[in-house]
């Protein structure tokens, strides 16, 4: 019997037709006509309009016809909610049947029907289930309980569900608690108040430990999944656990295997450091990464993105399997662009040889996107392993010979760093680059090649002729190159005044004057003045020598990095995003993080294990690589001379004033002084500029009162209000008029639970009673120690208040600048580190129209509500403010201010970890400049 | 064309199956990656002939747990209708609703072995079974050894153990090992009545050593006199889940409870000490632009009174071939312009000989400046022993509960070494 017969049918009226075909009384003719349907159905045709004759086959006590019918309800079930209530009572009917394949048939299929009206019949039939003396009904019903929470959060905790779920945990079945793990987790990612009840423990960890032995491969890793997200109260109890999970790397399952690596990689960081039992787990953890290699491709793939965070991580797991790593040569091409990738991070003094042996291989290989990164790659082992920078430089050379077009051109991209890297070293190659200077057509490589030219202009001899015949085209250039021609033509004409004079006339004015792009006309006007001003200073600003470009690339940012780990396995440690990059709202907003080192260890050797990159070293000076070209021009870097020149200032005397919180911030304590109205310090390199404008009045920015509660909502009562900053607290400032006929007491205030924690720090306080006809004037100083739920806006307060007449209700809009806290100034270090370090995609920009001030006053009025302005670089004409301010819970914000002048809108980018405070700082800022 | 899809979840819609119909399949480039991102939408596709299965999802998914799962899948289908094509997936829908209805629930994968599912999972429809076989089914899905029925009879216990080992070479030209290993796997046939368990004895190094004396000595006398050296170094292996992994781990001790019939144990890898059965030596002249010519000789490396088989080598050629010419003492060689290779086959080979092939290449000229990439050459072989040297030392049987006992079991142990990827560069 063959099944495909059931898609043939495509005639016209064959709706009717399977219509009479399933009222018939013939139980084999039914059959067969719910098959045709499901057919239909899968290949999208719609057939919902069958969907009462259909449920009347829903009566049978064959399970196969049965589950043909079910499968049609899951379908239309949604598209005809009134109809599927008919199926309610075979639900209810089947969820009490004597085979337990039913029964749990019925279950599976009731949490897949998503119409509102039906849930309510089933919670019922639901809690029989859970409690079934059947485990293979039990561990449906289990799936079933995370269903229902995705339809209806409320009603799954109303009903006591989670407590079930909860118990399902001690159940003697292994793969009902591996089910119920799973729903659990799921409801805990997606509900933050499901929390207390299925907070896990050591208690439960140690049953799923248990149950881990014995349950289905899948079961396995919902457990072990649920494991890496518990945080075990101390080192000890995070080394037992490890100690029974890491027998699951011996798994043929890589996804049992993966989750185990997650567990251990996780909760090796609350062990001590250098611990024997840490190097007891870098020796178990190499080989089943290594055996994953030997998987299908597209496990292999997951497995080799996992591998490079774990490399990133720490590095002594793999560094010597090298060699499993070399690209096969039937490999496809994403595991292919894997392997390269873990290679160069693997790379060594140790085993430099075999690496370039290999690099040299696939760099004569077909795929384009192959042999540029490979070519790349040997770039980065010069610039990473010395000794062998030599034969690095060699093998690029000899590469260029074969004159394939991209790979030379990828050859010389590389090449430019290596010269930066190794000042004086190579440049007798720089006649063979000459050489191949017509074949280049791609801007990277332009780019790289000009640079070099300029670079050794006094090395070249016909550099001029070179550079000039760059020059014809410099319309049609992209704007990488041309600045680079600028640049480099600059260079030269320092370096050879006297017959290149021409030259550098003709690009300054085809730079400043026939370009429309800013940068550049930008560029050409600083060369110009520069050198018409005072050539020895511009020589030392374009000859200045060049900060050390550093030797890993592409690393990922260690919060990132660490997050990632804690996601090994899933699609974020795939894509390297975290997960809230790719997952539509803002449900999974629980951010995984590396659990801290316990402290029950030695004193003595704290520090947590140094991550892959160290964060310390003053990141100014090292400028990665791959955009040194822009880079190099001024150094215009924010911790470059500019920082230098703020560092001579005296240190501004520390605030008497406590903090809340008393972060290590308040040392600066900047923005307190000019709160408190003392001598303008502005310590940054505004310098005394402030002074010439007058110091605007050193007061934080107060929107003018606004009703809250008309009279005709409050039963006579009229509530106006607005919020400010003092002396480090939040005020609401709170206007009370009476427009009923009758004395009004008796007044108590409360508020919801808001995204900040605010409430009132004392109870409101009105002595006497407020008359008809009266109003009062009340500053009530709030705390941030309440509760905390995340409103929508997200400075969204809803208050009520409550007098002898009446509670009322009403909501506000808290102004975001009154969270601003005073010790918000970042240290430029941290600031720039911080910048990096968060995400480009978590920059937002937003324009903020005519502003009618300068810089300085600007920065003057942004500080008075504690935004503080950490430098100030003027970029190209364009002023650029840094700023940086903290949120009462502890958020920073930085920001970059850009002013162009005579231009009165502003474009304002933000960056921060939490991206949802953004409309309100914008708000704020609009706000406070506009005052 | 969709031939099959199941939707678990609400938040994926229909058109999902169009957006991967344009960006995947009808690409232009070559899959770039087995995950595809389409606007907020995760793609996990796998392809097997001219069907492709994805899995698609929103949410922060386990990815290694979504493939294996995809294989499982196909693994699954294959062991119930044969080869996965277009034609057995419409003969077979409503089967293979049923067995998804089953495996996997809201996104979870369930029990997924294709032995327990066959139990109630049948094409035949299910009469309505008694209570007892119900139960039975549902505490075998669920049950700790999910893997297994009760109350499994034979009139002769037999048990068939295949160690199949994959050989993995990549040689440079000058013959130096650029990577070497063994994929290695041992599948069992188990016909025991019963809830036999067993115990298993390899001669890994590590589990060698950390048995006691007393172990020792009654093994070596099992074993005998073992040639070649004693015991192997293991890199790392992985059991079928019947296996007692925390028992491994605390004991060095391989003990489990079989299912009926076939399945694959264990699989290991070694790089150390591998043995490798042949040596390929290429030498490869281009003479002119027009022509090229290639000598190849194999050498086989193992004791004479073996034999290989189905013993082939090929050789590719440049893509610009008009002609060849070869010769080859042993066996016979084509050229097949299709593969752009020469193909040299050699049924039988003993073990310590040497053959060789010689061949001319005629050349097309090509205005294409694109230098030939000379792919490696590879081969193919099957020799009748373990190239890592590992030795199955015991497997023994306790079944308290039947009155059979170990000596009674029939015990077959085969030996089979193939090619994986075996790679002469040249």
């Amino acid at each position: 019997m063959t099944d495909s017969k059931y898609f043939t049918t495509t005639k016209k009226g064959e709706v009717f037709e399977l219509k009479t075909e399933l009222q018939s009384d013939k139980k084999e003719k039914k059959k067969e006509a719910v098959k045709k349907v499901i057919a239909s159905m899968t290949v999208g045709k719609d057939v919902s309009a069958l969907f009462p004759d259909v449920l009347n086959c829903i009566q049978t006590d064959n399970l196969e016809l049965k589950k043909l019918v079910y499968l049609y309800l899951m379908n239309y079930a949604k598209s005809q909610p009134d109809m599927a209530i008919m199926a309610v009572n075979t639900f209810v009917r089947d969820c009490e049947d004597s085979n337990p394949l039913i029964r749990a048939l019925a279950v599976r299929t009731m949490g897949c029907i998503r119409v509102d009206k039906i849930i309510d019949y089933l919670c019922q039939p639901l809690r029989n289930c859970l409690k079934d003396e059947d485990p293979y009904v039990r561990k449906t019903a289990a799936v079933c309980v995370a269903k229902l929470h995705d339809i209806n959060a409320q009603l799954v905790e109303d009903q006591g569900f989670l407590d079930q779920l909860r118990d399902l945990l001690s159940d003697s079945n292994p793969m009902v608690v591996a089910n119920a793990v799973a729903a659990i987790s799921e409801i805990l990612e997606t509900s933050p108040t499901a929390q207390q009840v299925l907070e896990m423990n050591s208690s439960t960890i140690n049953k799923l430990l248990t149950a881990l032995n014995e349950c289905t491969e899948w079961g396995q890793v919902f457990i072990l999944d649920a494991i890496s997200n518990y945080t075990p109260k101390d080192d000890k109890e995070a080394q037992s656990i490890c100690e029974r999970v890491t027998p699951r790397l011996a798994h043929a399952n890589a996804a049992v295997v993966l989750s185990a690596v997650k567990v251990v990689m996780k909760f090796m960081e609350m062990l001590e450091a250098n611990s024997e039992y840490i190097s007891t787990l870098v020796k178990k953890l190499a080989p089943p990464l290594v055996t994953l290699l030997s998987a299908e491709p597209e496990i292999q793939y997951v497995a080799l993105r996992n591998i490079n965070l774990v490399v990133q991580k720490r590095p002594e797991i793999l560094k010597n399997e090298m060699k499993v790593f070399f690209v096969k040569y039937n490999d496809p091409i994403y595991v292919k662009l894997e392997k390269l990738d873990i290679m160069i991070r693997l790379t060594s003094q140790a085993n430099i040889a075999q690496v370039l042996a290999e690099l040299k291989e696939y760099a004569t290989e077909v795929d384009v996107d192959f042999v540029r990164k490979s070519v790349r790659a040997i770039g980065r082992c010069a610039i990473k392993v010395e000794p062998a920078a030599e034969r690095c430089v060699s093998t690029l050379l000899d590469l260029i010979q074969t004159k394939v077009n991209y790979v030379v051109q990828e050859a010389i991209v590389v090449i430019k760093d290596i010269f930066r890297k190794y000042p004086n070293k190579y440049e007798s190659i720089i006649a063979t680059l000459c050489e191949n200077l017509d074949t280049l057509d791609e801007p990277e490589a332009r780019a790289s090649m000009i640079w070099i030219i300029g670079e050794y202009a006094e090395r070249i001899d016909n550099a001029d002729e070179l550079l000039e015949s760059f020059l014809e085209g410099f319309q049609d250039e992209n704007t990488q190159v041309q600045l680079q021609l600028l640049t480099a033509i600059v260079k030269l004409f320092l370096k050879r005044p006297t017959d290149t004079q021409d030259l550098v006339q003709q690009v300054l004015s085809l730079a400043t004057q026939d370009s429309d792009n800013p940068d550049l006309r930008d560029r050409g006007y600083i060369y110009w003045r520069l050198l018409s001003t005072d050539p020895a200073a511009a020589k030392e600003v374009v000859l200045a020598e060049k900060p050390l470009i550093s030797e890993e690339t592409d690393l990922i940012e260690p919060t990132l990095l660490d997050e990632l780990i804690c996601n090994i396995s899933s699609l974020a440690s795939v894509y390297h995003k975290p997960p809230n990059a790719f997952v539509e709202g803002s449900k999974s907003s629980l951010r995984k993080i590396l659990p801290p080192r316990s402290q029950s260890g030695n004193v003595g050797d704290d520090q947590p294990s140094p991550p892959a990159e160290a964060p310390s070293a003053p990141a100014a000076t090292v400028i990665p690589g791959v955009d040194s070209l822009i880079g190099d021009l001024l150094d215009m870097d924010l911790g470059g001379p500019s920082m230098q020149q703020q560092q001579m200032y005296p240190p501004q005397p520390t605030s008497q004033t406590p903090v809340q919180g008393g972060g290590g911030m308040d040392l600066l304590g900047e923005g307190l002084d000019s709160l408190l109205g003392g001598p303008a310090p502005s310590g940054d390199s505004l310098g005394g500029l402030g002074d010439i404008f007058g110091m605007p009045t050193a007061q934080s920015y107060v929107p003018p009162q606004e009703v809250w509660l008309p009279a005709s909502k409050g039963k006579g009562l009229e509530v106006t209000g607005t919020f400010s900053r003092k002396q480090g607290n939040v005020i609401m400032e709170l206007t009370f008029a009476n427009k009923a006929m009758q004395p009004m007491t008796g007044f108590a205030i409360q508020f919801n639970k808001n995204s900040f924690g605010l409430m009132p720090a004392s109870p409101i306080n009105i002595p006497s009673a407020l008359l008809p006809n009266q109003s009062t004037s009340y500053s009530l100083q709030l705390s941030t120690m309440g509760a905390v739920q995340r409103m929508d806006p997200l400075a969204n307060l809803q208050v009520a208040i409550k007098n002898n007449i009446d509670v009322f209700y009403f909501s506000c809009l808290v102004p975001m600048h009154a969270l601003f806290v005073e010790d918000g100034e970042m240290e430029k270090r941290v600031f720039l580190a911080t910048w990096k370090d968060i995400p480009a995609q978590n920059e937002v920009q937003h324009e903020i129209c005519n502003v009618q001030h300068n810089a300085d006053t600007i920065s003057q009025k942004l500080k008075n509500n504690n935004v503080f302005t950490i430098a100030k670089r003027n970029v190209e004409g364009q002023d650029m403010l840094y700023q940086s301010l903290k949120l009462t819970n502890g958020i920073w914000v930085l920001a970059e201010l850009k002013i162009q002048p005579n231009n009165p809108n502003f474009m304002l980018s933000l960056k921060a970890r939490a991206m949802d405070v953004y409309q309100g700082i914008q708000q704020a800022f609009d706000n406070i400049l506009h005052n | 064309e969709v031939l099959i899809s199941r939707v678990y979840r609400d938040d994926i819609g229909r058109n999902a199956v169009d957006a991967f119909r344009v960006n995947v399949i009808h690409a232009r480039q070559q899959v770039r990656s087995p995950v595809t991102n389409i606007a907020r939408t995760s793609f996990f596709h796998i392809k097997r002939s001219n069907i492709w299965l994805a899995a698609v999802t929103k949410q922060n998914v386990n990815a290694a747990m979504v493939f294996e799962f995809l294989l499982k899948m196909v693994e699954v289908m294959q062991s119930y209708f044969g080869k996965i094509t277009e034609e057995n997936v419409k003969n077979n829908f409503v089967l293979i609703y049923e067995i998804l209805d089953e495996i996997l629930d809201f996104g979870y994968p369930q029990n997924t072995d294709t032995g327990i599912l066959k139990t109630f999972i049948t094409q035949q429809g299910v009469k309505s079974q008694s209570k007892e076989e119900t139960s039975q089914i549902t505490s075998q899905v669920t049950g700790q050894i999910g893997w297994r029925r009760e109350g499994i009879k034979y009139r002769r216990n037999e048990l068939f153990l295949d160690v199949l080992e994959s050989v993995n070479l990549l040689m440079s030209p000058q013959g130096q090992v650029l990577s070497a290993h063994v994929a290695g796997r041992i599948v069992m046939k188990s016909y025991l009545s019963g809830m036999p368990e067993c115990k298993f004895g390899i001669n890994d190094k590590v589990l060698m050593d950390t048995r006691g004396r007393s172990n020792m000595d009654e093994s070596s006398s099992r074993t005998g006199a073992t040639s070649g050296k004693s015991s192997i170094a293991i890199d790392d292996c992985q059991f079928h889940q019947c296996v007692k992994l925390s028992k491994f781990e605390t004991e060095h001790s391989i003990s489990f409870i079989p299912p009926d019939g076939e399945f694959e144990l264990m699989k290991y890898r070694t790089t150390k000490d591998i043995s490798l059965p042949f040596r390929v030596i290429p030498l490869v002249r281009e003479v002119g632009r027009s022509k090229m010519e290639v000598k190849v000789v194999v050498k086989s490396n193992f004791k004479p009174s073996l034999l290989a088989q189905k013993v082939e080598v090929r050789i590719p050629t440049p893509l610009n071939t008009s002609g060849v010419q070869v010769i080859c003492m042993k066996g016979r060689a084509k050229y097949k312009a299709s593969e752009n290779a020469i193909v040299w086959k050699i049924k039988r080979m003993g073990g310590m000989k040497e053959c060789q092939l010689s061949a001319e290449i005629e050349l097309l000229n090509t205005s294409d400046k694109k230098k030939w990439t000379r792919p490696p050459i590879s081969m193919n072989f099957e020799v009748p022993f373990a190239p890592s040297g590992f030795k199955v030392r015991y497997l023994k049987v306790f079944e308290p509960k039947l009155n059979y006992s170990d000596h009674d079991v029939i015990k077959w142990v085969r030996y089979i070494g193939r090619s994986g990827h075996y790679e002469t560069r040249c």
